[in-house]
């Protein structure tokens, strides 16, 4: 029995023993290294010495730094809600509808998600061209002339924000779309009987029944855009960066282009510590609504 | 809920009538409602039909003060002086070998793993499932300067292998093999060990294949996720005969002023292959997402 006992030991070692060499390698010990790091004033590569939380200091007095976290809440705020609302309004659309109509709605709605950014860039740069870009026509008829988008400063975020969610709303599309089809048709159907109008059916129904999607949605996409970078990136090469720079932007600038490694890495841990306790936050925050 | 409550036994004949009179009604709001669906549809898929249709004009028809919804000439020019100019086909390369082992090296140990996770008892097992599940909340992303000195220290800069490797922590892939592995019924673990069947011969007989439908859509997504990737490949690789193809397109300098029909073709390119896995394999992507995000919430 205790020989027993000793081979399945032997046999889960062996097993997870690849996985927690890659863990350990490539996310344990860089995330003690990035600690490590930020308390000294190395350069990207080569050692550094240990200056103790002059890093930290320089960071809470860096405008730049605030800049980027303003830019990067500013992007947060225009994405998540938006994105999460265009995604629930697209899913009822989609789910009113039937066998292959609804396979090739959702494919069109769906596709942009699966493009990489660059290509997201390569063709939205080409829609906002300032001379031959087709999105001209309703800017002409807004603003009265022709307008360069993402070199506005006012509309940058703004347009950067729209692309996004064009690109990444197919996501919570699907989420939103197996969350509808699990509430039971029978509900509705009373409904119908019960002459209730379309506003109170989505509002009596299907806001409450779909609440833990929306959470769940909600939930991802704040981290996901906390992280934004590649298409800030992109759209503004060719530009200034710094007026519209996000966190993750500003890690790279100062690791990678003023070799900076030991202050890039204290960005990175005011961007760990970020994202952790906002995912927390949320996470107790949407807990205590699901149980009221 | 007070809407179900109406829901009595005594929906007679008269009833029924009003309720299909109301159903037909709904039928006109309903057309309605896939028009507005079909035209939001058109205009949502709109970016994508302008870039491939303009990267099949000639150049001198691109930049055309009028709108022209089909090129006047069909030309496949823009591609062929994609292929011409640049290093997409070793761009192309590259990005299927490092998706490739992405996807490869993260399935093969997340199965492993996963597979102890469920079926064995270990020390250890609590705090390496603990340390999984922890590991989702941090961002990855925060990890790029480090990664990248890791990377020079083993000379990995510009090589297949340097962008490989920090693209291997996937703890959701885990946690959904897990919760598939933990369904198998127990009774065909205990025949296999009345047989004295080994730990390996187990999950390679029996729980790898009742599984292989999960397999299948994580591993297209994994890729797509790898082929998509940006920010760490475009860090780890400076040389332009190492890059991926979505990084790649990026990096070409126009030394002769805009070329849309040109950029367009290349970008084109670049998504033509995870969009065609897309579109073949449509189902298992859905079901691998809904399976990721599950997990997650």
């Amino acid at each position: 029995m205790i020989r027993d006992q000793r081979r399945e030991w032997v046999a889960a070692y062996l097993l997870i023993l690849p996985f927690v060499l890659i863990y350990g390698v490539l996310f344990l010990w860089p995330t003690v290294q990035m600690v490590y790091l930020s308390f000294t004033d190395a350069p990207l590569i080569g050692p550094g010495k240990w200056i103790g939380i002059e890093n930290y200091v320089e960071m809470f007095d860096d405008r730049r730094f605030w800049t980027s976290v303003r830019n990067t809440s500013y992007f947060v705020a225009l994405t998540v809600i938006p994105n999460t609302l265009i995604g629930l309004a697209i899913a009822m659309m989609v789910s009113r509808l039937k066998g292959w109509q609804q396979s090739v709605i959702l494919a069109m709605f769906f596709l942009p998600y699966i493009l990489p950014v660059s290509v997201v860039y390569r063709i939205w740069n080409w829609m906002f061209d300032l001379q031959f870009g087709i999105m001209q026509y309703p800017l002409t008829w807004i603003f009265g002339k022709a307008t360069p988008v993402f070199r506005t400063q006012w509309m940058f975020m703004p347009a950067v924000a729209l692309v996004t969610i064009w690109w990444t709303c197919g996501f919570n599309i699907l989420l939103f779309l197996s969350g509808l089809r699990s509430i039971s048709t029978d509900i509705y159907e009373a409904a119908a009987l019960d002459n209730a109008s379309r506003w109170t059916i989505f509002r009596r129904i299907t806001w409450p029944l779909i609440w833990p999607v929306t959470a769940l949605v909600l939930t991802i996409q704040l981290i996901l855009q906390l992280k934004i970078f590649d298409q800030v990136y992109l759209f503004v090469q060719g530009g200034r960066p710094d007026p519209s720079m996000v966190l993750v932007q500003y890690i790279y600038n100062s690791a990678f282009q003023k070799n900076e490694g030991g202050y890039a890495a204290t960005i990175s841990v005011a961007l760990f510590v970020i994202v952790i306790v906002v995912s927390v936050l949320q996470f107790q925050f949407l807990r205590a609504r699901g149980e009221k | 809920m007070s809407v179900a409550d109406s829901r009595n036994p005594a929906v007679d004949a008269s009833g029924t009538a009003t309720a299909q009179r109301k159903l037909r009604a709904f039928d006109i709001g309903g057309l309605i409602l896939t028009l507005i669906t079909l035209v939001f549809a058109i205009i949502w898929a709109f970016p994508i039909y302008w870039g491939v249709i303009t990267s099949l004009k000639p150049e001198s028809q691109v930049i055309s003060k009028t709108v022209e919804l089909l090129p006047r000439t069909w030309t496949f020019d823009a591609y062929w002086e994609v292929f011409a100019n640049t290093m997409i086909g070793r761009w192309y390369v590259n990005s299927l070998v490092t998706s490739l082992g992405v996807t490869a090296i993260t399935l093969v140990t997340s199965a492993l793993t996963a597979y102890a996770l469920s079926q064995l008892r270990f020390p250890g097992r609590t705090v390496l499932w603990y340390l999984i599940l922890a590991s989702f909340m941090v961002p990855l992303t925060a990890l790029i300067v480090n990664h990248f000195i890791l990377m020079a220290q083993l000379s990995l800069i510009n090589t297949w292998m340097g962008v490989i490797l920090p693209q291997l922590i996937h703890p959701v892939v885990i946690i959904v093999y897990k919760n598939f592995f933990d369904s198998v019924p127990k009774e065909y673990r205990e025949a296999a060990k009345m047989d004295s069947a080994s730990e390996w011969r187990i999950f390679s007989r029996i729980y790898l294949p009742m599984n292989w439908g999960v397999t299948t859509a994580l591993a297209i997504v994994t890729f797509i996720g790898a082929w998509n990737a940006f920010l760490w490949p475009f860090l780890a690789v400076s040389k332009p005969d190492m890059m991926n193809v979505a990084v790649g397109i990026t990096q070409v300098n126009d030394a002769f002023g805009v070329h849309y029909a040109r950029d367009l073709a290349a970008a084109i390119l670049a998504a033509l292959l995870v969009a065609l896995l897309y579109l073949v394999f449509q189902r298992r992507v859905t079901q691998a997402i809904m399976l990721s995000a599950g997990v997650k919430g």
